[in-house]
């Protein structure tokens, strides 16, 4: 809701990180991971420029909450396991 | 205690007895004495502050804005080229609204290569939403340092100031300087306690996105801050007084203007002689005055409406030029005027770039030249002084 001038403080201050603001909405491709392909080399998790990429056993699990989609890690993957696939299909 | 100092001492003494905390600051022709002067009190344990050595004058800003977002006083001091480089971030220091305090050694900016006087640096940084102070005398730019805190850190204001030295007329000319007893200072100005700051354990973003529906009301809040730094400033000049038993002169300083004809409007050093003239004409019974600009932003306007009002012209003196407009002085002092019912005659004197001297006879001369355009308005209101090549001869 809008709030008046007298309302707000000096300058926009907020009390939480900025990992509250979930951008993975932004997202219109979405990367999905062969696991049985994956070589774990960690070269996606590496490259990923949102952090959005945790390892698992050193399998990559990409954060969806906040991958905005811009297909780095497939296209870093040197073993081509991971495929960047549109939102709303499978 | 009075000692023969620097402006730049005068400016290192000032953060001193200010007791600033962070010091992040970068070194340049000719500020350089003052940041080296703070370095020296900080390793002999006279002062108690974090100096931060950096890469850039960019980088010197940023470290005090992170510095008093954490709740430290700080300071810094540049130059030219300098303060230029840090543009950027003084709009991030006053939209953040931190009450940074900055010595400016003002001086030219190239090319033409230039270390000598000059405000282009200073005027080019109008609209950053910093209070600009100029100085006319050592001891003016020590007080004003201490005062600047006061009133930059006052819950209504919480915007940074600049305090602006004359490149070597102040910053290497040695004048005697009374230097305050630190328990006055410490009673004058209690320590810095933001309503909010950056604390361990505690995550906080300052400063963060705000969408079109809420951007223009912290602007707003910026303008009534910048609005009530006028009168705050008034006030404590009035406090500073009573304490120190000195003052300035408000933020427009008129020097013998009742019953003037014309007055001249100039700022820094330069007033100090164009006072030598006032006197001197006037001993021969010529009805000028000068008026002088202590603060650029917030500016004067009422002020200078109120002496406007009163003179049959006003010559504005600028040490600076914004092509392609006048003087930023003159286009300030005039654009207040307009709302006047009785407007004087006005006069743009561009004069003194790149550390050119403007002596006694030079301010004479316009005098001279304003008293007859008051009465017979020329061609043209924008004169540039003492140019090589130019038919007038003003020396």
């Amino acid at each position: 809701m809008t709030k008046t001038y007298q309302e707000l403080p000096l300058t926009p201050i907020s009390d939480a990180p900025s990992t509250i603001n979930l951008t993975g909405y932004w997202r219109v491709i979405r990367p999905v991971v062969d696991k049985e392909k994956c070589k774990r080399c960690t070269i996606c998790w590496k490259f990923c420029p949102d952090g959005s990429i945790v390892l698992v056993d050193g399998v990559p699990e990409i954060d969806l909450n906040y991958c905005k989609g811009c297909g780095i890690c497939a296209h870093e993957c040197p073993s081509k396991c991971i495929t960047m696939v549109q939102e709303g299909q499978e | 205690m009075r000692k023969v100092m620097t402006g730049n001492y005068a400016s290192a003494y000032g953060a001193k007895l200010s007791r600033a905390e962070v010091i992040a600051a970068y070194p340049i022709t000719p500020q350089t004495s003052i940041v080296e002067k703070l370095a020296d009190m900080v390793s002999a344990g006279e002062l108690n502050a974090k100096f931060i050595p950096v890469e850039s004058e960019h980088s010197a800003m940023a470290a005090c804005i992170a510095a008093e977002i954490a709740g430290a006083r700080t300071y810094t001091a540049t130059s030219s080229h300098g303060l230029t480089l840090m543009h950027e971030v003084l709009m991030w220091a006053s939209g953040a609204r931190l009450p940074i305090v900055m010595t400016n050694v003002s001086r030219a900016m190239a090319p033409p290569w230039s270390v000598w006087v000059d405000h282009m640096d200073s005027i080019a940084q109008r609209d950053t939403g910093w209070l600009q102070f100029f100085c006319q005398s050592n001891q003016e730019v020590l007080d004003t340092i201490i005062m600047a805190y006061k009133v930059c850190e006052s819950k209504s204001v919480m915007l940074p100031a600049m305090v602006i030295e004359d490149a070597f007329i102040l910053s290497h000319t040695s004048e005697p300087v009374d230097i305050p007893e630190q328990d006055a200072v410490d009673s004058f100005l209690p320590s810095y306690e933001p309503e909010f700051k950056l604390e361990p354990g505690k995550a906080m973003g300052f400063g963060s996105l705000v969408r079109p529906d809420q951007y223009m009301e912290f602007r707003y809040k910026a303008m009534l801050a910048m609005k009530d730094a006028h009168d705050r400033f008034l006030r404590v000049e009035q406090e500073f007084k009573q304490v120190f038993g000195r003052e300035h002169g408000g933020l427009l300083e008129r020097y013998r203007c009742d019953d003037a004809e014309v007055v001249l409007v100039a700022a820094g050093s330069v007033a100090g002689t164009a006072k030598e003239v006032v006197d001197a004409m006037r001993a021969k019974n010529i009805p000028v005055g000068l008026a002088r600009i202590r603060a650029f932003r917030p500016f004067p306007h009422d002020e200078v409406r109120a002496l406007a009002s009163k003179v049959a012209g006003l010559a504005v003196l600028d040490r600076s030029y914004t092509f392609g407009a006048a003087g930023a002085m003159f286009t300030e002092i005039k654009a207040s005027v307009y709302s006047c019912a009785k407007r004087p005659v006005m006069k743009n004197y561009i004069a003194g770039l790149g550390g050119r001297d403007i002596t006694p006879r030079i301010l004479e001369r316009i005098f001279e030249d304003m008293l007859l355009v008051a009465k017979r308005p020329e061609e043209g209101e924008v004169e540039w002084v003492d140019v090589a090549g130019l038919p007038k001869r003003w020396k």
